[in-house]
């Protein structure tokens, strides 16, 4: 086991795949906001340059890492799963342990510390299926900030447990009517949320998305996955894997477990998008398997939509995935072909949810599942010396009514 | 000065906001005439687009009941065409940017030309990012407008000095929508803008009685109303028509005096 030592440096990460420096990734990202917004970014930007390099704000967020959320994570070798498949070694990076249950308390820590050192005192998040949220109404507990989470009505009835916690946590929940009342309609009303409140008032972006600088600060701080992924797996295996597979939604979680392996062309890097029903109806989210390039909520990227430009209604089961873009990073590592981004069904999903618990005894966030859903695919037909490593992002207890019930049981929280 | 500038040449210029198909294109056109006879003298086409993430709950319902009804930017142009035959003021469109990126910016701004649209306001696209179409609405002749907030500060003269058409000088913080009092010191900022341009400059969002418009239009070169239009034309629907136009000719009246 590496000690605590190896994590003392949060140690922000520098660009790799950036540019230029108006937050462009090949011919994705960039700022497209209301100038209402444009001096708040701006502002943004300047003071995460300045504390990224500070040395006091690097060891509070250390501190935070290791005390508070529990990092670093563990790296677990899963060997009734590998046995079970019988090809590829496989590691799951236990994301799901952090505090709060998954990896979304790496970058509002950051972030809700960043907000503190700007002198803002309320922080506004959107949330699909809340893990974004919960995270964002505990470090605003944690600081003593004020927080209001947005969150389409539907999630709120998919994830009622989340918006318990959420309201336990002190933050103020509101449930989203507009549109088809999911993250996207979250994420276009905390935008016009800040437009009206600016001056106290940090908007803690959940992922690797939105305009520039949020999708270069959310990979920073989520990089520490793929940071501990790598000094983990060095000490277990001395060496890198052959392939590091996570679901993708915004792609936070999967930035952040790609990001160190970018470089390593001998890595796979596989993000699971979410098929929903299949990528052959409109019951999807498979961005990049079924959208294409577009300018919506701040970034140009893939979109779902349809021939006039309208962002289409998408479908998943995951209300975490179920969100018609991607990160602007994602589209460029895409378009590069660093990194390869399969669809994964709801039936495939949930399969390996239930897989996942029999086997190993870790039940994973249905988000999550959708990562391991593609390592059952292609671990067998992998050698045995080679390695997979798979990120479960969050753990599963907040899907286990909805996965019941997907399954036929009346079961309610 | 582009035609747009002909809509500030008789005094202080209102301007008209309707979201296009709302309910329907026929609705559309009349409202849009009665408008023009009753004294507005620029008219701003909003193209419907599925999250507009910079209006507030009216124009939000307007987009989607304009999208339920099926319309589409080629029916737009086409309506455009037809009111051209009689509506002489100048137009522009209102849009998202992704409206215009997925149709193409070549074939947007061909369009615009060829069906006599003079200008385009997108309010996601800021000053950083008018690359993304600037070479070829220029190419054109269609006015990328740009537009100035309460938080642009060290902002206003660069936007100022490359701003075309007109100004639209956001009145306040927070998205579109009828509000009942204005308090950003609106008076600096024109002065800025006034240093670094000769082009026009004329104040949206939260305005909707005659007393506001002839304090905006006091302070700028015009006042912009929407939200208070399309709730007319949300109550009144397809009989819409009259009621704008009454409306129109009370603000017009409201700003006569300044």
């Amino acid at each position: 086991m590496p000690s605590r030592q190896m994590f003392r440096n949060a140690g922000l990460e520098r660009t790799v795949t950036m540019t230029n420096n108006n937050g462009r990734f090949g011919i994705h990202g960039g700022q497209y906001i209301p100038e209402t917004l444009m001096n708040a970014v701006i502002e943004l930007e300047e003071a995460y340059n300045h504390y990224k390099e500070d040395a006091d704000f690097n060891r509070e967020l250390t501190a935070l890492f290791n005390d508070y959320a529990g990092r670093p994570s563990r790296l677990y070798f899963a060997e009734k799963m590998t046995k079970d498949l019988g090809g590829a070694k496989i590691y799951l990076k236990r994301e799901d342990l952090n505090h709060t249950g998954s990896h979304k308390i790496n970058n509002v820590l950051g972030q809700a510390l960043l907000a503190k050192k700007m002198g803002k005192t309320r922080l506004i998040a959107e949330t699909g299926a809340g893990q974004h949220g919960v995270a964002t109404a505990t470090a605003a507990a944690l600081m003593g900030m004020e927080c209001v989470v947005f969150m389409g009505e539907e999630d709120t009835v998919r994830q009622a447990l989340n918006v318990y916690r959420m309201r336990l946590l002190g933050a103020e929940v509101i449930p989203v009517k507009t549109g088809t009342a999911t993250l996207k309609d979250a994420v276009s009303e905390a935008m016009r949320e800040w437009t009206s409140r600016i001056a106290d008032t940090h908007y803690c972006l959940g992922s690797v998305m939105g305009p520039h600088p949020f999708p270069m600060i959310v990979r920073d701080f989520q990089a520490v996955i793929s940071r501990e992924i790598k000094a983990q797996l060095m000490e277990k295996e001395g060496r890198l894997p052959d392939a590091v597979i996570a679901c993708v939604g915004g792609g936070s979680n999967a930035m952040g477990s790609f990001y160190h392996f970018i470089k390593e062309q001998g890595v796979r890097l596989i993000g699971c998008e979410a098929a929903g029903r299949g990528i052959d109806t409109f019951e999807t989210a498979a961005t990049v398997n079924t959208g294409r390039v577009g300018i919506f909520h701040g970034m140009k990227s893939y979109f779902c939509q349809d021939e006039y430009g309208q962002i289409a209604p998408v479908y998943s089961i995951s209300a975490g995935l179920d969100y018609p873009g991607i990160g602007p990073e994602h589209a460029h590592l895409h378009d590069i072909g660093r990194a390869e981004y399969v669809p994964v069904t709801d039936d495939e999903a949930v399969e390996a949810f239930e897989y996942l618990s029999k086997t190993e005894g870790i039940i994973p966030a249905i988000e999550s599942a959708h990562a391991v859903a593609y390592a059952r695919k292609i671990a067998p037909v992998m050698r045995k010396d080679q390695i997979v490593v798979i990120t479960i992002s969050g753990r599963g207890d907040k899907d286990c009514a909805a996965i019941a019930r997907y399954r036929g049981e009346d079961i309610h929280e | 000065m582009s035609k747009i500038g002909e809509a500030f040449a008789n005094g202080k210029a209102f301007i008209a906001f309707v979201t296009c198909g709302d309910p329907d294109l026929e609705t559309t056109k009349s409202c849009v005439r009665a408008a023009v006879e009753n004294g507005a003298d620029l008219i701003e086409l909003g193209i419907p687009f599925s999250d507009p993430t910079a209006e507030g709950p009216v124009i939000q319902g307007a987009n989607l009941r304009a999208l339920t009804g099926g319309v589409t930017t080629d029916q737009i142009f086409d309506m455009v065409r037809e009111l051209r035959t009689d509506v002489g003021v100048p137009m522009v469109f209102m849009t998202y940017a992704n409206v215009i990126f997925s149709y193409g910016a070549e074939r947007f701004f061909s369009a615009c030309k060829e069906i006599g649209m003079d200008g385009v306001i997108l309010p996601d696209l800021p000053f950083e990012e008018k690359g993304e179409f600037l070479p070829v609405s220029r190419t054109y002749g269609v006015d990328l407008i740009s537009l100035i907030a309460p938080t642009s500060a060290n902002r206003i003269a660069m936007i100022a000095r490359e701003a075309e058409g007109f100004v639209y000088v956001v009145s306040s913080l927070g998205v579109t929508g009828t509000r009942s009092e204005i308090k950003t010191d609106l008076v600096s900022i024109v002065e800025v803008i006034r240093q670094n341009t000769d082009i026009p400059c004329a104040i949206g969002f939260g305005i909707s009685t005659p007393e506001q418009a002839r304090k905006m239009a006091g302070i700028s070169d015009g006042a912009i109303v929407g939200s208070a239009i399309v709730k007319i034309i949300e109550k009144y629907g397809r009989e819409a028509a009259p009621h704008v136009g009454a409306y129109v000719r009370e603000m017009k009246a409201g700003m006569a005096s300044c």
